[in-house]
């Protein structure tokens, strides 16, 4: 049992709640969603006992389901209030982060031994969040279980954009154990002269942004890339100086990261959360500031790597 | 095997190429990879399994969606936007320009959660920025009638007989009366509303990325370095991190550049 055990059981509890609702409502496919949520909610709450195999099959479940029944996400903008609120409304939501930050930094120096690593911000976040809530129902006087409902809502609002992140997630690790980037950075050493300088350049910074495009996430790229490419030639071969090397190709993988709508919670949840009608409208105001960042650090890697 | 091995690589490119929902892509991409690389079927989910579990943190901004939504509710945007309002020479991309410092700037220190699309972007920042890019268009909030001025004054003016709308930031009719106004500025129905919220999303992505890389105790950083240590090449990861600041450097250049320009361009 983990630090996030207990987290995880109140994501159970909370998708639980959603599926009971997506049964009693009166929004459409009322059967699907319940069995969307249904099946999250075991999956969070349970899945550290059940066996990983069966695990497995449900994340399948969810993804088809996503994939081929659930309705597309809806407008997340109905309920808005039509007149502005109250400046305290500001509080609550400036909290989160405010409180977030002091906790990140604080909990690591009380030295738990069940609570390190990544895990502090995951806590850091959720007690947050559970401090902000009171202090949002006493500046709104509403129930709690109103407020819990309405972010349920606004979860089902997001749909299945929400659940694409951890899907992809996956969708990394089986892509490393099947050796689909080795693949990728073979076949590159292959077909390229690598043994040109200029040439070694550009395939080390545009591989990581392709790869990066294709994997959703630049830390699967860089150890592929670094490598395939960078280590065997740009060092070994060309005495490139490994640091600007290092940094530079992973910030090219970034600029890849802004193209792709593989990486979903920075390019495709924001489309839901913002209602935007454009399913690719985030990457498209990314285009301009991604290509000549790349071409830019292209540049820098010839540069900085041979001085 | 080479070959075989690329297949998942092929049906992500293509299925992404035909507008396939992406849920769908990911599963049959997850399942080709299996079918080609992985010994068994039990080996295969195991995996799945496994992996999901370990990614359910990715969730935990679930937490703070009541909050959100309940403030919200209560007319939290509209709040955020009527802030704007106040303040003499908003525009929407000197306003994004100030997020961006703000969010490259805290994230280089390590303060990653100080912004994100759920609890900064979506409740206040896009919010600011339509409203700033209202007021540049002219938008008067208190009078329903439109006033152009500037080279589109010839344009045809829109009248709507109604009461106030602007406050309200998302209801149809004010979406109807920006299109219309759209309409005589530009021929053409082009929603800037959409764009504005798009570019808020698009500047937290960027002040992020190319912030969290300069902080020593980054994953990536740690990443890098031990990527190299493994090779037998020691690698501090101070010098790494400072070997990202040129990039840092033009990633706010050519997207704070952009964000100015789009004033300009009003």
């Amino acid at each position: 049992m983990s630090a996030l055990t207990p987290i995880y059981w109140l994501l159970g509890a909370y998708f639980a709640r959603i599926a009971w609702r997506a049964w009693h409502g009166a929004a459409p496919r009322p059967r699907t969603r319940t069995a969307f949520y249904a099946t999250l909610s075991v999956l969070f709450a349970f899945g550290d006992w059940m066996p990983a195999q069966l695990a497995g099959a449900l994340v399948l479940l969810v993804a088809a389901i996503a994939g081929f029944w659930l309705p597309e996400s809806t407008s997340s903008q109905s309920a808005q209030a039509a007149d502005r609120g109250r400046s305290q409304l500001l509080w609550p939501i400036l909290l989160i982060p405010a409180l977030t930050v002091t906790l990140t930094l604080l909990i690591p120096k009380l030295a738990l031994s069940w609570l390190s690593g990544a895990n502090v911000a995951v806590v850091a976040l959720v007690v947050a969040c559970g401090t902000a809530l009171p202090l949002a129902l006493a500046i709104t006087r509403e129930r709690a279980m109103h407020a819990i409902d309405a972010g349920g809502d606004l979860f089902e609002a997001i749909g299945w954009a929400a659940m694409l992140p951890l899907l992809l997630a996956v969708l990394g690790s089986v892509f490393a154990a099947a050796g689909v980037g080795d693949a990728l950075a073979t076949l590159l050493g292959a077909w390229l002269p690598l043994d040109v300088r200029w040439v070694a350049v550009i395939a080390y910074g545009l591989g990581m942004a392709l790869l990066t495009m294709l994997m959703g996430n630049a830390f699967a790229a860089f150890p592929v890339i670094a490598g395939g490419i960078g280590l065997p030639f740009l060092v070994n071969v060309h005495g490139a100086d490994p640091a600007p090397l290092a940094a530079i190709g992973m910030l090219s993988g970034y600029c890849g990261t802004l193209l792709t709508p593989m990486a979903a919670n920075f390019n495709l949840v924001p489309v839901a959360l913002l209602d935007l009608k454009d399913r690719y409208a985030v990457i498209r105001a990314q285009v301009p500031t991604a290509l000549p960042l790349l071409a830019c650090n292209l540049i820098l890697i010839g540069v900085l790597c041979f001085r | 095997m080479l070959t075989l091995a690329l297949l998942p690589l092929a049906v992500v490119v293509l299925g992404f190429a035909a507008r396939q929902h992406p849920a769908r892509v990911v599963l049959l991409a997850m399942l080709t990879a299996g079918l080609v690389a992985l010994p068994s079927v039990s080996a295969f989910l195991e995996l799945v399994g496994t992996q999901f579990l370990k990614a359910r943190y990715l969730l935990v901004l679930m937490f703070a969606l009541p909050v959100i939504a309940i403030l919200e509710r209560h007319g939290l945007r509209a709040l955020a936007a009527q802030l704007v309002r106040g303040w003499k020479g908003a525009r929407t991309g000197r306003l994004l320009l100030a997020y961006l410092a703000l969010r490259q700037g805290s994230a280089a220190l390590g303060l990653t959660s100080l912004g994100g699309h759920a609890q900064m972007v979506r409740p206040l920042v896009a919010p600011m920025a339509e409203a700033a890019d209202g007021d540049k268009h002219g938008e008067p909030s208190s009078t329903a009638e439109q006033s152009l001025s500037g080279p589109a004054a010839q344009a045809p003016v829109v009248r709507i007989g109604t009461p106030p709308l602007t406050q309200g930031g998302y209801n149809g009719q004010s979406l109807l009366r920006e299109n219309l106004t759209q309409l005589a500025r530009n021929g053409s129905v082009k929603n800037s509303s959409e764009e504005v919220r798009a570019l808020a999303a698009a500047t937290d992505n960027v002040g992020l990325f190319f912030g969290e890389d300069l902080f020593l105790a980054f994953g990536a950083v740690l990443l890098m370095q031990a990527f190299f240590a493994e090779r037998g090449i020691e690698l501090t990861p101070l010098s790494i991190a400072l070997w990202g600041i040129p990039t840092a450097i033009l990633a706010f250049v050519i997207h704070g550049a952009r964000l100015l320009w789009r004033d300009r361009r009003r």
